[in-house]
């Protein structure tokens, strides 16, 4: 079973907020919460899902090479994305849709990738959210790295939580398995470099189960390496805002990494080319529905006085973000032949200018036509 | 001002200098702080900067370079050594797949200026992984910039020209040239990085060769000059972008070229340079372009390496077959 005695829990799947001495300092921090950013959870959590199912639909009609759906990873999304600090960085895998948006990257910008527009799609020092990495876990390095750099800035340790820093890399069940993650786990604990590492187990690696990636619990990965670690119910938004939200403060203060295993479920299939019918039983599917990030969120804020009004008008926001989304989509165009040779480097290089020339007069030779 | 300097000392005068120059260059490897690395490439420097600017790293190729491209976004400007050629692989996914793409992935946003400093060839009788000549795989990557200098003076100011330059660089250091000494003017403004240059001048035919294997042409003409024949040296200095124009203009002269290089001959640099004289300089060549290469086997074990690589009699050999033509 995913959830094992140590999973730290706020929400329980029917939106009934829990207690325990185990989890009352996370509780404080919720209960730290305004109204507004309950209800800013809740947007972006049915906001993205819409718009990924857009998505979805836009690859079955030819739009997009591929899509990626983070259906049912939300909770662990957005209340880790709300948990961080605006001066944080994030270093995202590939499919933390949500977190994107929640830094202020345009979702078309996602599609362009996904469209094979662009091989990067946004410029990562506006948003602080770097660009997706397709090679599972090489990123866990780069933000170890950056991390480090964080430290040789003396941007950590000060005491003023909003001039230190840290950074929050997202990786899964299945990457936890490369080397480079192992080496992203010895790099920032002998360094203590500011960095947060949250896996989100979403139980399988395309068709392989988690089992086969480990047959401890992964949050343990975190404590072998000598890294505070927690697990925690990735379906529970709040808890997810507050055990990212102590982890980075902690991060930044000096006490070097942490380590975050959220149990989730890929509602979805793992890419718009995959097919989870054949690896994974209904039975299955069908308990992680109850316990789906979103219909749990919305008991919660229903118990707390939320009216139809607002959840009518979330739904509406939605629906017209995704009409947006598939109109500017269809209107998107193919970046120009040449700049396939445009920021190779950044210095000039002769053969990337002959090669533009050449390409350049080749087409030109067909009298301009294309 | 001119100093008399191994290759080992005056890369590490260039680091120094480099780190003087720019606060955000630090460096990072396997032993190279409190040891001065296993070559004593970095000595001293750890004591100079401190361990914040000179980092003994944990022992892991890719959390070196994987590491590096996570401090080149944060603006540091590092410069990896990779202890041994063959040590490289384990970092190769960092290389070919992160670093070298960073650049377009970002469209500009952001530059890469990560050096990786790689001690390389053969010539020293060591063990296995620890004399290989890996170039080439890197010269087929794009966004990569590869050199490798053959001499003191080269080494002093080419490791600072890689360290300014905002692009990746693979520096390959050819371990058989550490020690010998000569002359290095320190206060020199050097010529472009990627520059081919001409060693010695000569008529009959041009032979090219990187990292120790000019040492080796350089004895080789020497030899030839004594049996009456002329050969013109040149030292490839950059292995990606390569500069031809010398190559090209010296093959117009002598109508033949030799191309000498320690590693394999499959798919090499050796190769590409083969192939680009005979598509550009065809109707100046009097005889195919022949490569002297190591054979296409793994480094054999080291009492052999004397066969497995190049020699001046091979170099030798292959003039003769070119003026055979």
């Amino acid at each position: 079973m995913p959830y094992t005695e140590a999973t730290l829990q706020l929400l329980s799947t029917d939106g009934t907020l829990l207690e325990s001495d185990r989890t009352a300092e996370y509780r404080a921090l919720v209960d730290g919460l305004d109204d507004d950013t309950l209800r800013s959870f809740y947007r972006e959590m049915v906001t993205t899902r819409r718009l990924d199912i857009e998505a979805g639909n836009l690859q079955r009609q030819g739009q997009l090479a591929l899509w990626v759906p983070s259906l049912g990873q939300e909770a662990a999304q957005v209340g880790s994305a709300f948990g961080t600090r605006a001066h944080d960085t994030i270093f995202p895998s590939y499919r933390e849709h949500s977190i994107a948006r929640i830094r202020g990257v345009d979702f078309l910008s996602i599609i362009a990738l996904l469209r094979g527009v662009t091989n990067g799609g946004w410029d990562p020092r506006e948003s602080k959210f770097r660009l997706y990495t397709l090679v599972l876990a090489t990123q866990t390095l780069h933000a170890a790295g950056y991390a480090m750099g964080i430290g040789l800035d003396g941007k950590v340790g000060t005491g003023n939580v909003d001039a230190d820093e840290a950074c929050v890399v997202y990786f899964g069940d299945g990457a936890s398995s490369e080397g480079d993650a192992n080496e992203a786990l010895v790099f920032a604990q002998s360094y203590q470099a500011p960095i947060v590492f949250f896996l989100q187990n979403n139980q399988y690696a395309i068709s392989v189960p988690v089992v086969r990636q480990s047959r401890s619990p992964l949050y343990l990965r975190g404590e072998g390496f000598g890294i505070e670690s927690y697990q925690i119910d990735g379906n529970d938004v709040l808890i997810s805002y507050a055990v990212t939200r102590k982890a980075t403060d902690a991060a930044r203060s000096g006490q070097g990494p942490r380590f975050i295993e959220a149990q989730t479920y890929r509602l979805g299939a793992h890419t718009t080319s995959d097919d989870p019918s054949k690896y994974r039983v209904a039975e299955e599917e069908e308990l992680w529905k109850e316990r789906d990030p979103i219909s749990r969120f919305e008991k919660f804020l229903r118990s707390r006085g939320e009216a139809d009004a607002f959840f009518d008008q979330i739904r509406t926001e939605g629906d017209d973000l995704a009409s947006d989304l598939r109109t500017r989509t269809l209107a998107m165009t193919p970046p120009p032949v040449d700049a396939m040779f445009d920021h190779i480097y950044t210095d000039e290089h002769p053969l990337m200018t002959a090669q533009k020339k050449w390409l350049a007069e080749y087409e030109a030779s067909f009298g301009g036509e294309s | 001002m001119t100093e008399n300097l191994s290759l080992a000392k005056a890369i590490n005068l260039g680091l120094q200098k480099a780190m003087r120059d720019d606060p955000r260059v630090i460096l990072m490897g396997e032993d190279i702080g409190t040891l001065g690395g296993v070559f004593r490439v970095t000595e001293g420097l750890k004591n100079e900067f401190g361990e914040n600017r000179v980092l003994d790293t944990p022992l892991a190729e890719s959390g070196i370079v994987g590491s590096a491209i996570g401090l080149a976004m944060r603006g540091y400007r590092p410069v990896c050594e990779i202890q041994f050629d063959g040590f490289v692989y384990p970092a190769f996914d960092q290389i070919v797949s992160q670093l070298a793409k960073q650049t377009t992935r970002h469209q500009g946003t952001q530059a890469f200026p990560v050096v990786i400093r790689i001690p390389y060839g053969g010539h020293i009788g060591a063990i296995e992984h620890h004399q290989e000549s890996p170039e080439a795989y890197f010269v087929h990557t794009s966004g990569l910039r590869v050199v490798s200098p053959a001499t003191p003076s080269d080494g002093f100011h080419m490791i600072q020209q890689a360290i300014s330059s905002n692009d990746p660089v693979v520096f390959f250091e050819p371990k058989a040239r550490y020690w010998p000494k000569s002359d290095v003017d320190t206060g020199a403004t050097p010529g472009p990085m990627h520059q081919s240059r001409v060693v010695r001048t000569g008529s009959d035919v041009t032979v090219v060769g990187h990292g120790a294997m000019v040492a080796m042409l350089l004895d080789a003409a020497e030899v030839a000059a004594g049996e009456g024949i002329s050969l013109e040296v040149i030292d490839l200095r950059s292995l990606s972008p390569i500069d031809y124009d010398p190559i090209l203009a010296s093959v117009q002269k002598t109508g033949r070229l030799v191309v000498a290089q320690e590693a394999p001959g499959q798919a090499s640099v050796g190769s590409e340079v083969a192939a680009t004289v005979a598509e550009r300089a065809f109707y100046s060549l009097e005889a195919p372009v022949i490569r002297v290469s190591a054979f296409d086997v793994p480094f054999p074990p080291a009492n052999l390496e004397g066969y497995y690589l190049p020699s001046v009699d091979r170099i030798l050999d292959a003039v003769d077959r070119s003026r055979g033509f």
